[in-house]
């Protein structure tokens, strides 16, 4: 498609009357990315795709050593680690690639929610990237209980109980996301076909239409940028933006080496279902902030237990964030908003803070 | 005309028909695909956990003077405790908050909770942090050279 590819050659003619590379060729030339003061966030779309590509790769490869039982999988994965040669590196990059995938997803979901891209008629794309918010979230979570250790064990227990405390649907919801009325075996089972089958078939679909609707819409171009000179600066997608793509995705591969040669996944300690949780257990930091919030509530509130005020309140913060195409009927009418900025920056201070205090509190007091 | 109009309002009726009949097949197809799925979705009752007594494995005077440790009750975690007081305690070692198992701290002569710092007293009561309930308590009783311990009630 570029200069000194074999266009005109016979190859190239044979594919083209097969495939239509004519016709992918228009469309890779049609896509242009608006550039104003705030292409930057621009990046973190693709950035997110990009690691989770690894995601997948590294997947794969560890499930050629992985024993999905609560006998087998910490001592398949202490194997991995020790004995299989770049078993370390494999697992690594894993662990560090979902980390960096989940923050490069909230900088994307936050840019997106403060340029309010989800205007008309992107209220889908908005939609279907919740989908994929969710989808993610229950990968870390899932994946997390796979090296069968201590702090997932636990993680496991309090992250399986939350829904629990749901009046009604709670404990039905508990009993099947653990296969049986407590974290065993079954429940390692259970979130192994999760991670690596049901959350992949689903993330594909939700994927797919997220990025066919990106393309069918094009880019959202912010309000403050809509009007005034250079409205209609653009960049074409392939190859200057893409280039650029590249350089970060580069980029991203070097920290991405780097945290996994200096900083390897631990696996610490085998779970004991019969041992007290140890002292200074967390979860993965992205739940950080949920977690402390679930500490420092009281026991009740206004007579209503405590725990399930949290989770009421993370619902209703989940559904505000997801429903806002629909709630914020300013921007919808064109006008400026503040609401989503307001919401955003608050909930941005919100998880910060908590996340600090999850780290610095002593977990003793 | 005439014709026309009546053979349309007969063929909208066989059509109705046609597509009465195809939804309820499709929804029939759907329930028979379904129920089966859900029921396979929802894991089978385990045994319940019956015990109502056990005899432990360690004797009375191996339990060290203030401080704690976890037994097997039936399938469920629960904790034995010797106090300050030296005497023997026990009770269920499942949080009441978030279902993660307590500790004895020694340190402040509580039952703790690790995950979201829940305090309990040595009557099992909550006193401090997020958790809703008290622990329930089970009896201990010495028989001997045996620690047997049982719900209450």
């Amino acid at each position: 498609m570029e200069q000194g590819s074999p266009k005109g050659s016979k190859l190239w003619h044979w594919l083209d009357e097969r495939i239509g590379l004519k016709d992918l060729e228009k469309l890779a030339k049609k896509k242009e990315i608006p550039l104003h003061r705030h292409t930057f966030w621009y990046y973190f779309g693709g950035m997110t795709l990009f690691l989770f590509t690894i995601q997948v790769a590294t997947g794969i490869l560890l499930l050629l050593y992985y024993r999905p039982s609560a006998g087998e999988a910490f001592e398949s994965i202490q194997f991995l680690m020790t004995e299989v040669e770049f078993g370390w590196l494999i697992r690594s990059i894993h662990a560090w690639s979902a980390n960096l995938m989940i923050f490069a997803m909230f900088i994307h979901l936050f840019s997106a929610l403060l340029l309010t891209a989800y205007r008309a008629p992107r209220e889908l794309t908005w939609l279907s990237g919740g989908g994929l918010l969710a989808l993610t979230l229950g990968f870390g979570f899932t994946g997390y209980l796979l090296p069968w250790n201590e702090l997932a064990f636990f993680a496991t227990r309090v992250g399986t109980e939350i829904p629990g405390v749901i009046p009604v649907i709670g404990p039905f919801m508990r009993r099947l996301l653990r296969g049986g009325d407590d974290v065993t075996g079954a429940t390692l089972t259970r979130f192994y076909g999760i991670h690596v089958a049901i959350l992949p078939a689903l993330l594909a679909g939700a994927l797919g239409l997220h990025l066919f609707l990106v393309q069918k819409h094009g880019m959202s171009r912010p309000p403050s940028e809509e009007s005034g000179e250079g409205a209609k600066r653009v960049m074409p997608f392939v190859p200057n933006f893409l280039l650029r793509d590249l350089v970060g995705w580069l980029c991203a591969l070097g920290v991405l080496a780097a945290l996994a040669a200096y900083f390897p996944a631990e696996l610490g300690k085998k779970a004991d279902p019969f041992q007290p949780a140890p002292i200074g257990i967390k979860p993965e930091w992205y739940f950080m902030a949920m977690f402390q919030t679930l500490k420092l509530i009281p026991s009740h509130i206004l007579g209503i237990e405590g725990e399930l005020i949290g989770v009421l309140g993370f619902g209703a913060v989940g559904a505000v964030l997801i429903l806002m195409p629909f709630l914020d009927r300013r921007a919808a009418a064109g006008r400026p908003s503040r609401f989503p900025a307001v919401f955003g920056i608050a909930l941005i201070l919100y998880s910060i803070l908590l996340t600090y205090l999850g780290y610095t509190m002593s977990p003793t007091k | 005309m005439g014709r026309d109009e009546a053979s349309s309002v007969q063929n909208g009726t066989r059509r109705d028909f046609l597509n009465w009949f195809l939804g309820t097949s499709a929804g029939a197809f759907l329930v028979s695909v379904l129920y089966p799925l859900t029921r396979y979705l929802i894991p089978p009752k385990g045994e319940e956990s019956s015990a109502r007594t056990v005899t432990l494995s360690i004797k009375p005077q191996e339990v060290k003077f203030n401080s704690g440790q976890i037994f097997r009750f039936g399938s469920q975690p629960a904790i034995l405790v010797n106090t300050p007081a030296g005497e023997l305690k026990a009770f269920s070692a499942a949080c009441t908050h978030l279902a993660c198992i307590v500790q004895y701290r020694g340190d402040l002569g509580q039952i703790w909770c690790a995950c979201h710092n829940g305090h309990f007293d040595l009557n099992g009561k909550n006193v401090e942090g997020p958790p809703p309930k008290p622990l329930e308590e089970y009896t201990v009783n010495v028989r001997g050279d045996q620690l047997v311990v049982s719900k209450k009630g």
